[in-house]
Formats: C-alpha cells, structure tokens, sequence
C-alpha cells in the first residue's frame, strides 16, 4: 500500500515538475513540432481503422436492437452520440496509449539505462524540458485531433452500413446524426480527448524515467505505461463524464 | 580547482562512499583507481552534480555545489564535460549534432562557428570522416572518441572521464591514452576514473585509490608502486596475492 501511495506521489510531482518546466524557457518548439508530427500524423492510420470499424459494429448491433421497435432509421443517433461522448475519445485513447504512451516510455527508458538522460544533464539540459514538456505538449495538442478524425470516421462507417447493408437513407442518417448531437457532447468529447492526452504523455514519462533494471526495466517500463495509461484514461472517462453529468 | 571533503553518499541501504577528501589541482590529471563497485563512478557523478552527498560537500572553482539547484548546477556544468562510461551519445543525433550539442543548445556560437569547433574537435580525436554517421554505426573505439569530442567542443575547462578505456581494444586504449595526455598539455583539469593500471601511470599527476567507498591511497604514480600496503599491493599485483 505505501509503495502505490509513493508511486502516486511521484507521479503527481512528476506532473507538477513538467507544468513548471512549461513555464520557463527554453522552450523547445521545433522538438514539440517533431513530436506532433510523430504521435499525430504516425497514429491516423490506426485511428481511422478503430474509428471506421467501431462505428460499422455500433450499425449492425444498434439495427438489431431497435428493429423491434421499428426505429433502425434511427441508428445514426445512436452512433452519433455514443461514438463523440464514449466510444470516440476512449477507444481512440486506449490505441493511442499502445502506440504512442508505450513509445514515449521505453524511448525514455532506453536512454536512462545508456546513460543519455544524464549526459543531457551534463550537457545543460532539463531532460524534463526536454523530453517530457515537448510531448506532453504534443499529446494533449494531438489527440483531441485524433479523436475528431476517429469520430468521423465512426459516423461514416455507420453510414457504410446503414447506406449498403440497412437501407438507411443518407439524407436522413445524416441529418439524425447531427441532430441528436449537443453542443455540450462536442465539448466534452474535446475535453476529454485532451485530458486522455495528459495521461498517456505523463505515464509514459514517468514509466520511462522511473525504469531501474536495465534492459528488462526498460520492457517492464512499456508494460506499465500500457497498463497503467489504459486503466487510467477508462477512470478518468468515468469521473469526467460524471462530473459532466452534474454539471446542469 | 575541484574539492571533495569528507564526503559520505548512501544510496537506498547501500553506503557507497565514507568520508572521501581529496582535491584536483587546476589543470592537473587525477586518476581515480578502484575495483569495479568501490565508488569511482558515483564520485564522477557526485562531482557533476548528478547526485547530492549525504554529508561533506564538493566546491567546483570555489562554489560549493553541494546544495545548488538544478539551474545552478546547469551553470556549474557549463564548464564541465563527461565522457560517460558507454559514451551516452544521443541516438536520435548524428555525430556532428552530438558533438556541436551543447553549443546549439545554448546558442552559445553562431551556426558557421559551431560547425567548424565541431570538425576541429572531431580531427582531435581521428574521427573527422564520420561526422555524419549515426551513432549506431560507430565502433565502440569511435563512440568514446565522439563522447571525448563532445566533451571538448564546449570548451570545458574540467573533463570528467568514466572508465574512458573500458572494453577497448589495445590500439583504442593507447588511442585514448595519447588523447587525455594532450589534453595535459593544453591546460585541462582532468579526472580520469579506470581501473586499468597502464593508462592511470601514463596520464595521472596524482593516483587516488578507492576501496569500498574509502580513500585506501593518494599520491603520485612513483608513490603508487612503491607503495606497501597490502590492499593496494592486492589490487596492483592480483596474481601475486592469490599465489601469497
């Protein structure tokens, strides 16, 4: 129990050391830039499939729920409101947490056991300036955009589905789509994004900075960061949509 | 000047050094000789600022960086270089932007001016022709020289070596050898951490010995051989320890 309790504390200091280093130069822009590159452009490829899959699946099982009540031609509501409020942000989060988190820690984990994180020390550099800031940046710039695309493309799958396999007509699935949506859904389906964002850079960093071991450290680093950033990013999308909820 | 007093460091259980002193004179080569676990490299570390003492305190040029922050230290190691034990060159950087690093980073030259430094510092070290490979495609030999390199290209005035010889073939060790020998001459405060005996006698003004965290000798290279302590003898001569 105290050794969760200590992990917690390290990485709440964590958090607070890489807010801080945000705040005082050097910023290191063109790093932020490469990494957005890296994390954004290098994950639309598995977004697109996660988000075109997830919504074709919502279609087929929404149309078999709402069959008995003769309301399949409202499937796109259904898809709608799931994939922006739940299903978009959680689903594109978790792929990214295997893709990008996983990355960000055994990169970090691997330059610690060669001894790079302190020759950046040596060298005047703040690694957490450096590597930390630069992708946290990144992520929680990025994956609100990964998250939009992972949306559309849930909605178009649901619309390959209704359109080729349900009959559906576009004009009205579209329009449902939209209609069923609030402007309160897109602003949390934002918001949550750029939180889940947070998390995978953070755990990520921590996983890899806090590596020990050597080589087996730095797969047990990529393990945690999975791990942890998964079961973090589901709780965090429970409380989050609570506290929506409260919100009148 | 760099100045270790009574220097203790535990690290979890373990208590790695016990009341270490000695000091390195401006432009001298001290050579820090100890088994493998005795400490050197934790002292190397300590003098870096990359680890606090538990007690005594280290002055770099008469500041005490005991207590400094990292701002400071940044400061302090801005007149310092490492030659870390596995070189520790940036994998993601090619040769030359490892070796200009801290000069781009800082901005501490124009852009024309660095990349000259870089190919001077880079033909010091025999390694002019690879300044745009990748680490990864360098010999062992090579990334030590790169590192020695990146550590001169700031100009430092304190060179701080970890285990600089260490899985070397003979030429790349004599290579090394002859490196911090001319370094001698042009002035540079040197701490040498080995533990391998020939490269200590060539390049050391003074020899300190470490054993299991203490200072077991201090001295110079003549001292060290004639010396007649029975660890010390244990440590030069192992072969004739076992025989006894």
């Amino acid at each position: 129990m105290i050794g969760y309790a200590a992990v917690v504390q390290d990485f709440t200091f964590l958090c607070g050391k890489t807010l801080a280093a945000l705040a005082r130069p050097p910023w290191y822009i063109r790093e932020t830039i490469f990494q957005m590159d890296r994390i954004g452009v290098g994950s639309i490829f598995i977004v697109v499939l996660t988000g075109l899959f997830t919504g074709m699946v919502l279609a087929l099982q929404g149309a078999v729920q709402l069959e008995p009540y003769g309301a399949t031609m409202y499937v796109s509501r259904l898809i709608s409101t799931s994939v922006v409020r739940e299903l978009g942000p959680v689903l594109a989060a978790l792929m990214i947490a295997g893709r990008v988190g996983t990355g960000i820690a055994s990169e970090i984990a691997s330059m610690k056991v060669t001894e790079q994180l302190d020759a950046l020390r040596a060298e005047g550099t703040d690694p957490l300036q450096k590597l930390a800031a630069t992708r946290l940046v990144a992520c929680v710039l990025v994956i609100p955009l990964l998250t939009i695309i992972t949306n559309g493309v849930a909605i178009l799958g649901g619309w390959l589905i209704a359109r080729l396999y349900l009959g559906i007509d576009s004009f009205f699935y579209w329009t449902w789509a939209f209609e069923a949506l609030r402007q309160r859904d897109l602003v949390l389906g934002l918001i949550k994004p750029a939180v889940f964002g947070f998390l995978i850079a953070m755990v990520g960093c921590y996983s890899g900075f806090s590596s020990r071991g050597g080589t087996v450290g730095v797969g047990v680093s990529t393990t945690q960061a999975m791990v942890s950033g998964s079961i973090l990013i589901l709780a965090f999308d429970f409380f989050l949509t609570k506290l929506f909820m409260a919100i009148p | 000047m760099i100045e270790i007093h009574d220097v203790s460091l535990t690290l979890g259980e373990q208590q790695v050094l016990r009341r270490v002193s000695f000091q390195v004179a401006e432009g001298a080569t001290t050579v820090i000789l100890g088994g493998s676990g005795s400490g050197k490299t934790t002292l190397l570390r300590l003098m870096l600022g990359l680890y606090k003492p538990t007690s005594g305190f280290i002055r770099i040029g008469g500041e005490d960086i005991t207590e400094f922050s990292e701002t400071d230290l940044t400061r302090i190691r801005q007149n310092m270089g490492m030659v870390f034990q596995g070189a520790a060159l940036f994998d993601s950087l090619s040769v030359r932007e490892n070796v200009g690093y801290r000069l781009w980073e800082h901005h501490l030259q124009p852009d024309e001016d660095i990349h000259r430094i870089v190919e001077d510092n880079l033909r010091f070290v025999g390694l002019e022709h690879v300044i745009d490979k990748m680490p990864a495609e360098l010999s062992g030999g090579m990334r030590k020289r790169v590192g020695i390199a990146r550590a001169l290209a700031s100009g430092a005035a304190i060179l701080l070596y970890d285990e600089p010889t260490a899985g070397l073939d003979p030429v790349n060790t004599f290579a090394i050898g002859q490196l911090i020998a001319r370094l001698k001459t042009k002035g540079v405060t040197q701490v040498v951490v080995t533990h391998d005996l020939d490269t200590a006698y060539r390049v050391a003004d003074r020899i300190v010995m470490i054993v299991s965290g203490r200072i077991l000798f201090e001295g110079t290279a003549q001292d060290l051989r004639n010396c007649r302590d029975q660890s010390v003898r244990e440590f030069l001569d192992p072969a004739s320890a076992v025989t006894a």
